[in-house]
């Protein structure tokens, strides 16, 4: 570090002053860049691109569900393909398959995790410990770069031939043999393989990266028990990451090599056997799941303890219930596999374990209600997507609880009950978790504020969308529903009708979104360096809004235990 | 705010943060390491378990028979690249712990010499460990003569024990399933 960067430091937080030196410029600025802040923000732009073309992949099948029958794929396919009649709708049933596949892998590889391990991950884990940047700023930079890379391996999937003449691969992102490696010949699938390969490599590498920036570069005086709990949340996500995406990664190179060299890992004919991949899958599977979700768990905390004014409830209990939730998701995943004929001593310690899960995300959740009990609650636009995320949230880990329940799983096993469940989680805990992220975040990353009514409008009309989207598909799932079809017989028509209305409402939600962005960087209301209020205690809130382009030149010593 | 020496400081931190990023590199190398050494551990696993349905190997009975009766039945698939029909042995019902013999029987319809390698497992999957075989034309790789047919052994015996299992407490009925490959080709 050099004398003019605490000069720059020690003159205040004016932004212009900070264009001293080696800051690059135009595009330069972006493609070389080793700067955590505008990884971050690239990773929040990838996310958002991922995110509408993931999110217009799910409209086609909301519009296909609409009605029984079969109402737009074969339409596509004789578009694409040129096919008419009977082989128009065969092509058309694998394209929807090949729709629900691509739009699962998108929503996870190339949405969840870029946003919240990426771009909120890398823009404020540094800011909140007080340090000047990643650990690995280079490796910052590569770990990036290295995902759009993969999602254009995975674009190109889709026009490579699957099965029956069908571009993309259609099995599922669960991507099961045998149909993975006798069902689907062609190119797509190993494309896809590719594609999950680099990303996985991205995202090891960011974690990495993360994980020693935690470690070893917080502030003199933040030890660890001081650290703000979305530094403890990438930390154990961190972790979470190194242990499961390594498995992912070897039993998708065996897919691999079974699909083209001829080993038989997963097939019975050379001694293999299938479920074998079902165990390396969900090994990885299921503490992936807590990937997309524990940063969310993060923002959250941060986001309710602001609005309220107060610190965070039982900060400890708070940081342990996430490394608790992290490792106990490691051994639950054949609660996947109930239907796998696994014995019944087997089944019982999956139920059993899975339920444990219940009690650290139970802390989680009577924690942030502790936080806001009492609390001086304002309820701007962040508070508003954190009490939509908690309420979402536990509806979607209720669900999880009944799911745990071999028996009930046996019945409910791949129908839209399954769908609704990880959908309330996923779809709209971690993606709530994210707006929340974004709406808090937003004056800090680029100095000026967002209409409230916009972002209240935003907010609203999304949860009354999402809400119509899933909350329904529990009633499918219990009427029988199976998961991964094209079409139903008539007794669904209502609640998919329902289900439908509702993603034509969050289309609606999202055009909202783009608007208020545009619109907010169109008026550049300024922010300030801290529009929260006292409520707002992180380290980030003392630089400016956007902070310099380096910040922490001379180091934040931390004194007072409140850090958090 | 204090200023801390900062070039020292920062020397001492970034072999830290080599150290530690080197650390978390060799966890994942081991965590690949884990993933396939997984695929023999798990075929271990399933031996010594029964795990999945695998059946056991013994060189006899020496545990004698309880009253209790089982039916065995027999069931086989064959692969359709492979041109052999086979009949499976008809089914049978003896007190646990009983060693029987029963044969399949095989033919190769076509005009060549074929290797054939049988893979097996029973249902449920749980009475896997019980299930021994003393001997077994799946053991060893069949090769059937054009047009020849032939009859392929199975002696087994279902272990006593079984009735100290709970869980299979109900259960009166085994099924072995064979499905049949060829050998010799390139899918192995």
């Amino acid at each position: 570090m050099s004398e003019t960067h605490l000069e720059a430091h020690a003159t205040g937080h004016d932004y212009a002053s900070q264009h001293d030196h080696h800051t690059p410029t135009g595009w330069r600025r972006w493609v070389f860049s080793t700067n955590h802040k505008d990884i971050g923000i690239m990773y929040l732009v990838f996310s958002i691109v991922a995110g509408v073309i993931g999110g217009i992949l799910s409209g086609f099948m909301r519009m296909e569900l609409q009605e029984p029958g079969i109402q737009i794929f074969h339409g596509l396919a004789s578009m694409v393909y040129g096919v008419q009649g009977d082989s128009a709708v065969d092509a058309g049933k694998q394209m929807y398959n090949v729709f629900t596949t691509a739009h699962a892998l998108i929503m996870v590889f190339f949405t969840v995790m870029p946003a919240t391990m990426g771009g909120f991950a890398n823009y404020f884990a540094p800011l909140m410990i007080g340090a000047p940047d990643t650990a690995f700023p280079r490796i910052n930079n590569i770990a990036f770069w290295l995902l759009p890379v993969a999602f254009i391996l995975l674009l190109m999937s889709l026009f490579f031939e699957g099965a029956g003449g069908v571009g993309g691969f259609g099995g599922g992102w669960t991507v099961y043999p045998p149909l993975s490696t006798a069902g689907h010949p062609g190119p797509a699938l190993d494309f896809a393989i590719l594609s999950l390969h680099v990303a996985g490599v991205s995202s090891i590498l960011g974690a990495i990266n993360l994980i020693t920036t935690i470690l070893n570069m917080r502030a003199p005086g933040m030890t660890i028990h001081k650290m703000p709990l979305f530094a403890w949340a990438v930390l154990t996500t961190g972790f979470l990451l190194l242990l499961a995406l390594p498995v992912l990664a070897g039993a998708i190179t065996m897919l691999l090599t079974d699909r083209n060299f001829g080993t038989t890992f997963f097939s019975p004919e050379g001694g293999g056997d299938p479920v074998l991949f079902q165990h390396l899958f969900w090994f990885f599977g299921h503490p992936e799941v807590y990937i997309m979700i524990l940063p969310g768990f993060g923002i959250i905390s941060h986001i309710v303890a602001t609005f309220s004014r107060k610190p965070v409830f039982g900060y400890m209990a708070m940081a342990y219930a996430m490394v608790a939730i992290g490792f106990v998701g490691f051994v639950v995943w054949a609660h996947h596999m109930y239907t796998t004929g696994l014995s019944l001593n087997v089944q019982r310690y999956f139920v059993a374990a899975t339920m444990v899960i219940a009690v650290p995300t139970g802390v989680k959740i009577f924690s942030w209600i502790a936080t806001m009990w009492g609390g001086s609650i304002t309820f701007r636009i962040p508070m508003l997507w954190a009490i939509g995320f908690i309420f979402l949230f536990t509806v979607g880990g209720v669900t999880g609880v009944v799911l745990a329940n071999a028996g009930a799983d046996r019945a409910l096993h791949d129908t839209y009950y399954v769908v609704a469940h990880f959908h309330y989680v996923l779809s709209l805990g971690a993606v709530f978790s994210i707006f929340a992220g974004w709406y808090y975040w937003y004056p800090k990353m680029f100095g000026h504020m967002y209409s409230e009514f916009l972002g209240k409008l935003h907010f609203w009309v999304m949860f009354v969308g999402v809400n119509l989207i899933f909350f329904p598909q529990h009633f499918l799932g219990l009427a029988g529903m199976p998961r991964r079809y094209i079409d139903y017989p008539d007794a669904f028509a209502l609640w998919n009708r329902v289900s439908s209305i509702g993603y034509y409402i969050t289309f609606v939600a999202m055009v909202i979104f783009f608007y208020a962005t545009w619109e907010a960087v169109r008026k550049k209301r300024p922010a300030g360096d801290n529009p929260w209020g006292e409520g707002a205690t992180t380290l980030e809130w003392t630089l400016s809004s956007p902070p310099p382009f380096h910040q922490f030149s001379t180091l934040p010593k931390i004194e007072s235990t409140n850090a958090h | 705010m204090t200023s801390v020496a900062p070039d020292h400081r920062d020397n001492l931190s970034e072999r830290k943060n080599r150290r530690i990023g080197v650390s978390l590199a060799v966890l994942v190398a081991g965590m690949v390491g884990l993933a396939f050494a997984s695929v023999p551990l798990y075929q271990l696993f399933c031996q010594v378990t029964g795990f999945g349905g695998t059946t056991q190997v013994a060189e006899a009975n020496p545990k004698g028979f309880i009253a209790r009766e089982m039916r065995v039945r027999f069931d086989v698939n064959v692969e359709n690249t492979l041109p052999w029909t086979v009949k499976p042995a008809a089914s049978i019902t003896d007190k646990i712990g009983a060693v029987d013999t029963v044969n399949y029987v095989a033919t190769n319809n076509s005009d060549k010499p074929i290797t054939g390698q049988a893979i097996f497992n029973v249902v449920p999957e749980q009475a896997g460990i019980y299930f021994n075989k003393i001997e077994c034309f799946c053991f060893t790789e069949q090769t059937l003569q054009p047009g020849e047919t032939v009859d392929m052994p199975i002696v087994f015996f279902v272990d006593p024990d079984i009735a100290d299992n709970r869980e299979l407490n109900t259960i009166k009925e085994i099924t072995l399933s064979y499905t049949f490959y060829a050998s010799d080709s390139e899918g192995s």
